[in-house]
């Protein structure tokens, strides 16, 4: 697993894991936000984003949004 | 000081809040009611002498020295064994009593050698002091037959065995059965023939079941039972209180010295964590400190396939932090970082990541708490509010069951599991408190002497969530959750929502009994138990966080507690227990990348000013890599400069060929460290480290216990680890000036709210703070979450188990566990270099004999343990211990390296590795594997210094 593959799998698994969260969607941007560094954040937004599961991909759009608004 | 041994009450405190005032030769004494006349005795500073009493234990009446005289009573009772009544007028010395003492103690002495001059226990032996206070000064009797002239034990690398002088007291006995709990000695044969034994007749200590804590040899009155290093130099002179430096419980001990020689380590007391009692490790294992292959003097080198080359400290830290610079002007500050060690003290940890973060200039900051208890940090922090366990250890005595769930404490925490067993059991006509196991593996509390767990649910590994979950079925479809707790303590909208969640019929015990493997009948009365037994107390260990769903099965056991009312009061609570002695000082102290001290996030405005105004420099608000993260970074070519204090990665680190070429990617790995450990294979610059005994500083025990660290002796090395990275610190230009750990401190409590009441000063009067110790809390906070939880409202989350990806098929049909044994530490650095592999030299395989039929091996075969991530080889122990389809080996051996075989799977939320569940084939072995080969070439190659001599 390279690192970008290995950022889609840890995206994919915080997703499942926050799956039963009344805002899913959020609770993954969030966690992302709170916890991984800015580099990490930035490969996950350019590289390949098919690998991730539609809360994932979801919870990575909210990020890049609020990313672009601020 | 000078030494003097610590004050012997003769018999334990009474517990009773209820006074008694009596007279004891003419003065009034007023103490507990249950006390007895020689513990009174003795608080008002009269010594009566006894022979078979010690504080620590139980009064047994045997030696009959302690006798007073009571007006009213008829004889002399013994002191020891006669409670204290109002108004009692008792005589400690009179004529007839001297005459009886000395007649009793002429007895002792007429069968025990006269060569006090040349006993190594001259000047501190019970005995001979007690011939001398009551005025022995000859021995009437012609002995014919005695005791004398047997052989001596030596078998035990640390303590002899002296039957010959050994006077029969039962101390040792007694001492193995109340305060280890291992019953491991006995009282042989009759009169002369009487004689201590570690089992059968046959057995000597080394072969019995005697776990070498120590406390028979601290119990002994005479040279019987004598520390072979006290044989060898000498009694001490002085001694110092200090702190362990092995696992989370964090035992206070008296270092007993001779000039700048330590003889012994003895447990203290008034320790409030270990209460006079040791493990081997504390006890004995701290001959590494002054072993041969300590590294004493700064290395470098330009490439790793270099030799080092010896220099001085000046040229040490210039260099570092000259390539330190050049790294950053070249990649940009964000590829440099560090690891703060969970082993150093907190004022290092706070320099180390202060460094980070104000130095490097970006929070790429992370600890050995990562693989550990970073799910602790963020289960119990969403759940409770603070990222710490609830109880002090002494809060287990008020349990009614105690659920351990993931913690081997007789391996792991020993000297808690002691206090454990102690309530188990039962004491003083109160029955003993029902056990909980949760464990893949049959752990030797679920049975061992006088405990037999009531429940024990042998999981499948991977599957703690959907047992919890499965409990917590239990406890709300059954009514037996605690509503009036969750209605005043937590959001009953959460609740509600979490309750009807475990409801559902698809986590019920009876649907997931095919994947946990767990009885769905023996599930539905362990949670039956703990909800109903009263206090329930949750004890866990690494079995529950190094899980892809470590964080969750962190949350779950809150939810647990939540649910049944288990928090915020003595005898309950969730409870962490810590690996490594500064694990919880580590985390406390910001060692995480997106936190600074005392839990605030990095992005928190107010928090990064309270620092930055402090300290002078603008932070970073954004979170930096975590370990696994940093290597990742390292592999793709941007993270290239790593400082790691005190941690060996490249052993303890999961996937050992990932770390490998993270680290080797690197253009400046920094190791400070005692040893050239593994990961200094790839190490281009070594700074020397100091040991425990030779810093001052703090640690903080698994629970929240600041406690001192006191330096006995010079650092071999020339300075304390604080002082090492003060002086990188100002070689990069910052402008540190601490002189002492103490001004450390002050700055943690100035800019830690939970730490706002800690000084050194304090804890010197104090002995100890648990913390948060604050303006409401001047003393320190033994029980967390009291009146209300930290984050107001307890969160109840909802948990919903999701398999680990690691998956077992037909070419790896196993699952791999992995845990660690009680003569050993961690990746053994330490403990390597001790006595202690007299008891574990080799890391072994444990299998199921269902499993090793299938593969022909046997007990003591070597095989190879192979998974997706690498291959090893070891030998084989055939167990039931073990279920089948599961193994288990130990990770203290580099020469094995069972990291090679353990995977990248993590913690969803903290990436915490998944070191509990590989999936593995294990097979016939003949030779080690190409790895081990080529391994043990480049240890070889790394580890040449100057002219190519290598340094082990």
């Amino acid at each position: 697993m390279n690192s970008a593959e290995r950022l889609v799998y840890m995206a994919n698994q915080i997703a499942t894991n926050l799956a039963t969260d009344d805002d899913p969607v959020s609770a993954v941007a969030n966690h992302i936000q709170l916890f991984w560094d800015p580099r990490m954040k930035r490969l996950i937004q350019e590289n390949d984003k098919a690998g991730l599961s539609l809360v994932a991909a979801a919870a990575i759009n909210r990020l890049a949004e609020t990313h672009d608004a601020a | 000081m000078t030494y003097q041994p610590q004050k012997d009450f003769g018999t334990p405190a009474s517990r009773s809040d209820e006074a008694v005032t009596l007279t004891i030769d003419g003065r009034e004494v007023t103490v507990p009611a249950g006390s007895s006349i020689m513990r009174a005795a003795s608080e008002q500073g009269t010594s009566i002498p006894k022979l078979c009493a010690t504080d620590n234990m139980k009064s047994f009446g045997s030696c009959r020295l302690c006798l007073v005289e009571i007006d009213g009573r008829k004889g002399t009772p013994a002191s020891c064994t006669t409670p204290v009544e109002p108004g009692m007028v008792v005589r400690t010395q009179t004529p007839h009593l001297a005459k009886l003492r000395k007649g009793v103690m002429e007895l002792y002495i007429s069968d025990h050698p006269l060569d006090c001059l040349t006993c190594a226990a001259n000047g501190d032996c019970e005995l001979q002091d007690q011939a001398g206070a009551v005025g022995l000064r000859d021995v009437r009797y012609d002995v014919q037959a005695s005791h004398l002239g047997q052989e001596k034990d030596h078998s035990n690398p640390y303590f002899d065995f002296d039957p010959s002088k050994c006077i029969a007291c039962s101390r040792c006995i007694r001492a193995c059965d109340e305060v280890q709990g291992t019953l491991a000695l006995t009282m042989e044969g009759r009169g002369w023939d009487s004689k201590i034994s570690a089992g059968f007749a046959s057995d000597d200590f080394m072969g019995s079941e005697c776990v070498s804590c120590g406390a028979c040899v601290q119990a002994c009155p005479t040279a019987t039972l004598i520390e072979k290093k006290v044989v060898e130099v000498g009694t001490p002179e002085r001694s110092v209180v200090t702190t362990c430096a092995y696992c989370g419980v964090g035992c206070t001990f008296r270092a007993e010295m001779r000039g700048e020689q330590l003889v012994r380590m003895v447990p203290y007391k008034d320790g409030k964590a270990n209460r006079g009692h040791s493990c081997v490790k504390g006890r004995f294992a701290w001959g590494y400190a002054q072993h041969q292959e300590r590294i004493l003097k700064p290395m470098i080198r330009a490439s790793i396939d270099q030799p080092w080359r010896e220099v001085e400290w000046e040229e040490a830290f210039a260099y570092t932090a000259a390539e330190l610079k050049r790294i950053s002007d070249k990649y940009g500050r964000h590829a440099l970082g560090g690891i703060t060690s969970s082993r150093c003290t907190n004022e290092e940890t706070f320099l180390v990541q202060k460094l980070v973060r104000a130095g490097f200039g970006n929070n790429n900051v992370d600890t050995c708490a990562r693989v550990c208890h970073s799910p602790t940090g963020y289960g119990l922090k969403t759940t409770f509010g603070t990222s710490a366990g609830t109880q002090d250890f002494d809060s287990v005595e008020d349990s009614d069951v105690i659920l351990i769930i993931g913690a081997n404490p007789t391996d792991g925490h020993p000297v808690f599991a002691s206090r454990m067993k102690r309530r188990l059991r039962g004491q003083d006509g109160r029955e003993g408190a029902k056990l909980i196991v949760i464990d893949p593996r049959r752990t030797d509390i679920v049975r061992s002497p006088h405990i037999e767990a009531q429940h024990h649910l042998p999981l499948r590994p991977g599957t703690n969530v959907a047992v919890l979950t499965a409990m917590a079925h239990v406890i709300v479809s059954e009514g037996l959750a605690n509503e009036a707790f969750i209605r005043e303590r937590c959001d009953w909208d959460e609740y509600s929502h979490w309750a009807e969640f475990v409801s559902q019929a698809r986590n019920s015990p009876e649907n997931l009994q095919p994947v946990t493997l767990v009885e769905a009948d023996e599930l539905r009365a362990a949670a039956r138990l703990y909800a109903t037994g009263g206090n329930g107390a949750i004890y866990y260990g690494l079995g529950v966080t190094e899980h892809s769903q470590g964080s969750s099965t962190v949350m779950a056991i809150a939810n647990l507690a939540m649910a049944t009312g288990n928090i915020g009061r003595r005898g309950v609570g969730v409870n962490p227990l810590r690996g490594q002695n500064n694990v919880q000082g580590a985390c406390d102290m910001g060692s995480f990348p997106h936190e600074l001290s005392g839990y605030r996030h990095i992005s928190d405005g107010d928090a990064r000013r309270l620092f930055e105004n402090d300290w002078g420099v603008s932070l970073d608000p954004e979170p930096g890599l975590r370990i696994p993260n940093m290597l990742d970074a390292a592999v793709d070519g941007v993270f290239k400069a790593l400082y790691v204090q005190g941690e060996d990665i490249l052993h303890s680190d999961p996937n050992t060929k990932h770390v490998s070429a993270g680290l080797a990617a690197m253009e400046c790995v920094i190791v400070h460290d005692l040893f050239l450990n593994e990961t200094a294979h790839y190490a281009h610059i070594f700074l020397p480290a100091s040991t425990f005994l030779e810093k001052n500083g703090t640690f903080t025990n698994a629970e929240r216990r600041i406690q001192p660290v006191r330096k006995v002796m010079t650092p071999l090395n020339g300075l304390e680890d604080w002082e090492v990275t003060q002086r990188l610190a100002q070689a990069m230009g910052l402008d540190w000036n601490y002189s002492h750990p103490s001004e450390i401190m002050d700055e943690i409590a100035r800019l830690t709210p939970t730490f706002a009441g800690v000084s050194f000063d304090r804890l010197d009067e104090e002995g100890s703070l648990q913390w948060p110790v604050t303006a409401d809390a001047p003393d320190g906070t033994p029980t967390m979450h009291v009146d209300g939880f930290v984050r107001g409202k307890g969160k109840f989350v909802v948990t919903d188990y999701v398999p680990t990806d690691e998956k077992t098929g037909p070419r790896f049909p196993l699952l791999l566990t992995t845990g660690r044994i009680l003569s050993q530490y961690n990746v053994g650095a330490q403990t390597r270099r001790t006595e202690n592999v007299a008891w574990h030299k080799e890391d072994l395989l444990e299998i199921h004999p269902v499993d090793a039929e299938d593969r022909g091996i046997k007990s003591g075969d070597w095989v190879k343990l192979a998974s997706r991530a690498g291959e090893t080889t070891l030998r084989a122990t055939v167990t039931d211990r073990v279920a089948p389809g599961v193994v288990y080996t130990t990770f203290h051996h580099a020469v094995t390296q069972a990291n090679v075989v353990t995977t990248d799977y993590s913690d969803w939320a903290t990436n915490c590795p998944e070191y509990k569940v590989t999936a593995v084939q294990i097979s016939a072995s003949n030779g080690p594997t190409d790895w081990q080969e080529e391994y043990e070439a480049l240890s070889e190659r790394a580890r040449r210094i100057d002219a190519g001599v290598p340094a082990e």
